[in-house]
Formats: C-alpha cells, structure tokens, sequence
C-alpha cells in the first residue's frame, strides 16, 4: 500500500493509528504547512523560554475553547481561522499579548486531505496575520458517523503585562460601552452559508484576531474597566455577563448599533435579532465616559476597530439587567438569548 | 402574528413556475409570486415594484401611493395638532 | 421608498404620541378610562414590545395582547402528533422554527430532534416541498400551521405537489382562523373590550368584509393596522377618535398592503384545497367552531391526517385552564399562579410563554423592565 497522501486522499482510521500513514499525515500537512522550530523538532511537548517570557509581563494568560461549525469553510474564513482567531481574541480581552497557541485535530473517518490542508492553511495564516506560533498538536481520528467532520481545540498561552487589569466586575455607572464594528456578520454568514434558507448576500464573517486593537486600546486609555469579545451569544450575552459581574443595568441605544443592512436583511426576514448573532472578530469594551471619544478616534485608525461605535451606557441601577432604548424614545430588555436561534415566521 | 416583511423584485427566475428573485435589505431569495400574478400578467411586468414576503411567498403587491398617502397625512398631525391643542388648553381653562 | 424606516420615523412617532395623549384628554374618552385595546394579532404583540410602545403611551390606555399567535394556541396533544409522525423511521419532519420549543405532553419537537428523530425547520413550505425532492426514498411532512396569512402558502405548495405528483410529500395541516375566535371571545360576554387593532397580514389575505359584525353587532371599533411602530400609533389614534365620536367602524390603516375585498388568487388557492373544520381545538380556549380548516377530499394523498395514524386522546389539559383566560384578558397574565414562578420563558408550561409575542412571556419581560 501506498502511504503518499495527495489532496483527493481520504482521511481513513490508520491516518489516525500511531503508524506510518499517521507519520505521513503530520509531516505532509501539519508540519509542512506550519513550519516551525519547536514542531519540526517533533518532541512530545513545546518548550517554552520562561526568561522571555518574563520579559514581557507579570502574569500568563491561558485559555481554551473547542471549535466546532457548519459549515467548515464560509465567506471569511474557515475552522482553522477561527480556531486560531477565537483563541488569540479570547487571551487579547484579557489584555494579554497572544503568544504560543496548541491544536488538536479530530477527525472525522472519510474527509479529504485537500479539505483538511485548506484548514490548517488557514490556521497557518490567521497564526501569521495574529504573530503567535503554533507550538504543539495531535491529530485523532473517528470512525464516520463518530463526529462531524473536523472538531479543533485549541489552547493559547499569552502574557500580560504589568499593570493591565481588565474585569467585568469594575464597571462603573457613567461609564460608555464601546463595540469595535458592525454587529452579527459572522452569525448571518453562517446562517448563509448553511444553504439550507437559501438566501444571498454579500456577506463575510469578521473573524479576525483583535489584540493589535487591543493594545492600541490599552496605550490610549489604561483605565478600560472591562473587555470582551462577543462571540456565541453575540453582544446580548456579553452586556449580560457585565451586567450580572458589576451588578449594575447596562443600556444600549438603538440608533447606534453599528449593524450592515445584509445583516439587517437577514434579521427581517427570519425575524431574528443582530444582538444574539455570534461575532468572531468584535469586541465590547466598558470605558470611563470622560475617555470614551479619544479611544473611539484611535480605535477607528485601526483595520478592526473602523466601524466602532459607543453603543451605550453602564446605569446607575444596581440591577443585573440590560435595556435597549429604542429610536422612538422607548425601552425594552435584551433578553440573554435563549440557545439555538429559530428562524420565526410570526 | 404573521412575520411580513417588504422586498423588491429585482429579477424573474423562472417564469414558469412564477419564481421571482427579491431583496430585503440587501439579501435576496427566490420568492413564489403567484398570490400577485393575474393569468392576464406576465411576471416580468413586476420587476420593480414591491411587495409583502411571507414564508417564500409575495402575498400582496405594495400600494407606493398609499404608502405616501399615509405618512403625508402622519406629517400633517403635527400643525394640526398644534392647533387643536391650543384649543383643547383654551376649554380647560374655561372650564 | 423601503417601506420600514420609514414607518419608524421618530419625530412621526411623537406627534403621534402627542396627538393620542391630546384625544385621551377629551371629555367623552376621560369618562370611559381605562380604555382598553385588545391587539389581536402576535405580530404587534411583538412591534409593541420591540419598540417600548407601552412605555410611551399615555396612561389610560392598555392593550391587552389577544390569540393572535398561532404558536401560543397550539394544544400539547397536536405537538404529540407531529411527534408520532416524526418518530416513524422514514420520515422528515419539517415545520417553522416556531414551532420547535411548543411543548407537548411530554416533551417539544426540539427536545425529540436532540433524541435523534428527523426534524428540520424550514423557513417556506416550498422548501419542505424540496426536500421531498430530494429524498425520494424518504416521506416528509410538513407540519403547517398559521393563520389566513399562511394558508396560500400552503395551499400553493400542495397543489405544485399534486401538479409534479410528488407522492412522498404529506402535510400535517394545522391552520386556523382569526374570526371565529374573535366571535367567540366577544360571545363570551365577560370579555371587557372598547376595540380592537386588527391583524393587518391576515386581512391582506381575507379582506376586511369578516370583520363586519364586530363593529356591526359587537359595536367595537376594529383598525386594520400595519406592524411598524407608526402603524400601530395610528391605529390606536383612529381608534380613540371612533370611541371619542362613539362611531364602531372597521377601518384600513395599513392601506398600502390591505385592500378591502383582500387577495383573490390567495383566497382561490385556499379554497381549492381546504374546507372548514366542524369544530377545532385552541389552547387556552378549548374548541371553537369552523376555527380550522383541514384538507379537502380531493388532496387527501397529501393529509398526513389520514396517511398517519395518530394518537388517540384529545382534550384540554387543566394547567392550562390560566392560559385561557389570560387570552380572553379576563386575567392578567402576572395573576396567574404559575407566571414567574414555575412558569417562565426558559421554563414554558403554558404556550403563551414559548413565543416571545405570547402575552405571558411579552408580559414577564415588560414587568421587569417596569422595575426600572
């Protein structure tokens, strides 16, 4: 049996057996595609420079998360961008500079190899575009049916620098919401994407790493009470997740919400709200009023702040709540969204 | 209930089967439009205009001059409500 | 012109709040405070509390949300149908995401798709056609439901079914109508009502003409309204100078969608393929004469009705006797001894919950923002 692998090669259990064709599989895609130092030595481990690392601050930042999508490539992206983005973006709301990412691949029995590299391709690229390295991996394989395709994990180490303190907790009344761009064009990408609603639009998901805009951010105003990045859930659950740590209503004003009239579009027509669509390269900031306008200036100098706004304001109510005062001068509650969104036709 | 929502036709799909393309803000779908045809009508004579879209279906053509008919008389209020409310201050103050 | 912006112009809206808090001062309406609005319609249940519209009106006025949300009258026993049927091995279901979180006796359609059984949302029944299509080997049933909005829709897509002889396409129809639970809330006679904002995409379809007897024999004023925040003030304000004159007329304001004699193509298609039930059973209401249609003889390849054996055992379920009489705004919905309590939108026992335009869940969220 040959064990050269082209881009028609299905992915088959023994890519996964600890043998010769897995060897095949991770020089040929994953290492060839990736590069790297620490992954050419193939070791069992990344070894780190702790002295370097102390260099740049006083304390690591290390987080997880597991991607899972469908489909796996959309308009602006693919599981690999987004499995190296939401990683980054998840250490850069912290504060932190994204450094070193791991990732681990399952794998679905019956993918094609041209699919898989195309993947990785793209989680070489956004590693590129964001400057971390990916520095370990593991790739297993499920018999079909076992799985969807291709699940990544993920794991980012980042280091925070000495005297950055983001938390949801100090929100202060007065303080001004800031979100970095136009809301929801990831969850109506998807939605697209999937086919199964059959509408068009020039739409693409705004994956795309954020630290460089958060340092920006940091430089201009270091007294940023609290950052987050509004992925599933979108912007709803994050105000609701500052609401409930600071203890204190948040308001939004309708006017302002920076959404795209092809997500609009969507949102009409399946009846939906922008607010609970997933972004994959938005942040919320909560900033003190009397720095709000300068931070906006220099977040709309950079390539992924250009559409930021202040959307609203931290109350002076000592409830956990989050209201939306309407154009019209009224006012609802954004409610925490409930799980699957469900296209309404009443 | 009854989510409808306003598009334009922007193309005929296929004229057979009454398929027009329609946008809504910027997103287009193929909608049915035989709720709007009439045997007489050839699809291609509603490019352009409006209508209601409910569940993939054009379930009523919209009336432009209606439309307008209804803010025109909306942006009128304001002067005469002006007026009726100088009146209405004048009765309480009457009375 | 886009026909929506325009419709939520904010200057537009105050004069128009200025001019209703204007009439609510006239003598012959400060004697009959509250006046009460019931909007039979879900979708402005939904505009209503999408754009804070209670907040911003005048006190003296209270709208009380009617059965207008075919989601929140659906009874537990016809959610366990479309379970039966989607639980038959060959079989795609498929039906609006609204229907998915409606709870049944046992559990939602959403609960039973996590359990493994086939069921897909689909966002037209032109698409429940298509997957039939394209999967031959398989039988799917669309589950529709809705009022005279959605009933062409239907229609149509059964009759291109039956055109293409498409025979692995059933639909399992649950459609309803508007008038004759509007007949029967008002023959209740304990139901305290001044007027109604009527359903403005029903009467696209049906015209104003059914409408009549209300304003007829009920004497209640009955404004055919649009669903932007604009149309929905408007409509209260033409109701207000009705009951201000002591006129009860069913008026259009949503003129540039609604013509009087309604969409006869619609109508037609209707017609061809459904016929009205005896008797059908509401949620919350229990059964109301001719209130549902069902599929004609001549379709009956297509009644998932008669292709399916369904479960037997029907009636209403005593928890819900509260849902009813929030409908008929006998009750408020935060009287009811579950609201809040046990029952709350991410807990639903009682339909009017599950949908966000159900009086009780619109409700719920409303009191808390009242709070403030």
């Amino acid at each position: 049996m040959t064990l050269s692998i082209n881009d028609h090669t299905l992915i088959t259990m023994a890519h996964g057996a600890g043998g010769r064709a897995m060897r095949c599989l991770i020089e040929e895609v994953f290492i060839n595609v990736f590069g790297g130092e620490q992954l050419l030595r193939m070791e069992d481990q990344a070894r780190l420079d702790m002295a370097q690392l102390s260099s740049l601050g006083d304390r690591l930042a290390y987080t997880t998360d597991s991607y899972v999508i469908d489909p796996l490539e959309f308009p602006g992206g693919n599981i690999g961008s987004l499995a190296v983005n939401g990683t980054v973006n998840d250490l850069a709301v912290g504060g932190a500079r994204p450094l070193y990412l791991s990732c681990a691949f399952i794998i679905e029995e019956g993918i094609e190899v041209g699919l898989l590299r195309r993947i990785v391709e793209g989680m070489r690229d956004a590693a590129l575009r964001a400057g971390v390295t990916v520095v370990t991996g593991d790739t297993k394989v499920v018999p079909r049916g076992k799985g969807d395709k291709v699940f990544i994990n993920t794991s980012g180490i980042g280091v925070i620098e000495h005297g950055v303190n983001l938390h949801a907790t100090q929100c202060q009344p007065g303080d001004k919401i800031i979100v970095s761009g136009s809301l929801g064009d990831h969850g109506a990408t998807i939605l697209q994407a999937r086919g199964d609603l059959a509408l068009e639009a020039d739409l693409q998901s705004d994956c795309q790493p954020l630290h460089g805009l958060v340092q920006l951010m940091l430089a201009e105003c270091p007294d940023i009470r609290a950052m987050r990045d509004a992925t599933r859930g979108g912007i709803a659950a994050v105000l609701h997740e500052f609401a409930t740590a600071s203890g204190f209503a948040m308001r939004l004003h309708e006017e302002m919400l920076p959404v795209k009239p092809e997500v609009r579009g969507v949102c009409e027509i399946l009846g939906l709200d922008a607010l609970h669509f997933a972004n994959e390269g938005r942040l919320v900031a909560v900033v003190p009023a009397k720095h709000a306008e300068a931070l906006l200036r220099s977040m709309r100098q950079h390539p992924a702040g250009q559409d930021a706004n202040i959307i609203g304001e931290v109350l002076d109510k000592a409830v956990a709540r989050v209201q939306v005062a309407t154009a019209l001068g009224g006012e609802r509650l954004l409610e925490m969204p409930d799980g699957e969104l469900l296209p309404r036709i009443c | 209930m009854c989510l409808g929502v306003p598009g334009q036709i922007i193309a005929i799909d296929d004229s057979d089967r009454s398929v027009a393309i329609v946008e809504v803000s910027s997103v287009r779908r193929r909608i049915n439009l035989a709720c709007v045809l009439n045997d007489a009508q050839p699809p291609e004579s509603l490019v352009g205009g409006w209508v209601l879209v409910h569940v993939g279906f054009a379930m009523n053509l919209i009336d432009a001059d209606e439309a307008r008919k209804t803010l025109e008389l909306l942006s009128e209020l304001q002067s005469f409500a002006d007026e009726q409310g100088m009146q209405e201050a004048g009765i309480d103050e009457i009375r | 012109m886009r026909y929506v912006d325009e419709f939520r112009d904010p200057l537009l809206a105050r004069q128009l709040l200025d001019r209703i808090a204007q009439r609510m001062r006239s003598p012959s309406l400060k004697a009959r405070l509250p006046v009460r609005i019931m909007e039979v319609c879900g979708g402005h249940t939904h505009s209503i509390f999408r754009y804070g519209l209670e907040s911003l009106l005048p006190e003296g006025i209270e709208l009380i949300h009617g059965p207008g949300c075919p989601v929140c009258v659906l009874p537990r026993e016809r959610v366990d149908d479309c379970l039966a049927i989607a639980a038959q091995p060959d079989v795609i279901f498929a039906t609006f995401g609204d229907a998915m979180r409606v709870p049944g006796t046992q559990k939602s359609l959403q609960q039973a798709r996590s359990e493994g059984l086939d069921i897909r949302m689909v966002y037209s029944p032109l698409d429940a056609l298509e997957l039939a299509r394209k999967n031959p080997s398989r039988r799917i049933v669309f589950f529709g439901l809705g009022f005279e909005t959605t009933m062409p829709s239907t229609a149509l897509t059964l009759k291109q079914a039956a055109d293409e002889g498409v025979s692995n396409f059933f639909l399992l129809c649950h459609h309803i109508t508007i008038v004759p639970t509007l007949k029967a809330l008002l023959d209740d006679g304990d139901v305290a009502l001044d007027g109604f904002i009527g359903p403005g995409h029903v009467s696209m379809v049906i015209g104003l003409e059914p409408y009549a007897f209300i304003a007829r024999q009920f004497q209640k004023p009955f404004i055919v309204s649009g669903f932007e925040p604009l149309d929905i003030l408007q409509s209260i304000l033409i109701l207000l100078e009705q009951l201000a004159n002591t006129e009860a007329r069913v008026e259009n304001q949503y003129t540039r969608v609604v013509q009087p004699a309604g969409n006869r193509q619609a109508q037609a298609a209707v017609a061809e393929v459904f016929e009205l039930r005896e008797r059908f059973v509401w949620r919350g209401l229990g059964e109301i004469e001719h209130s549902g249609v069902r599929i004609r003889p001549a379709y009956a390849a297509f009644d998932a009705e008669r292709v399916f054996d369904l479960p037997a055992g029907r009636g209403e379920q005593g928890e819900d006797v509260h849902c009813g009489q929030v409908l008929k705004g006998l009750l408020h919905p935060h009287q009811c001894p579950l609201f809040g309590k046990v029952c709350t939108p991410s807990t639903p026992i009682g339909a009017l919950m599950v949908s966000s335009e159900g009086a009780c869940s619109a409700c719920y969220q409303y009191k808390r923002t009242e709070v403030l």
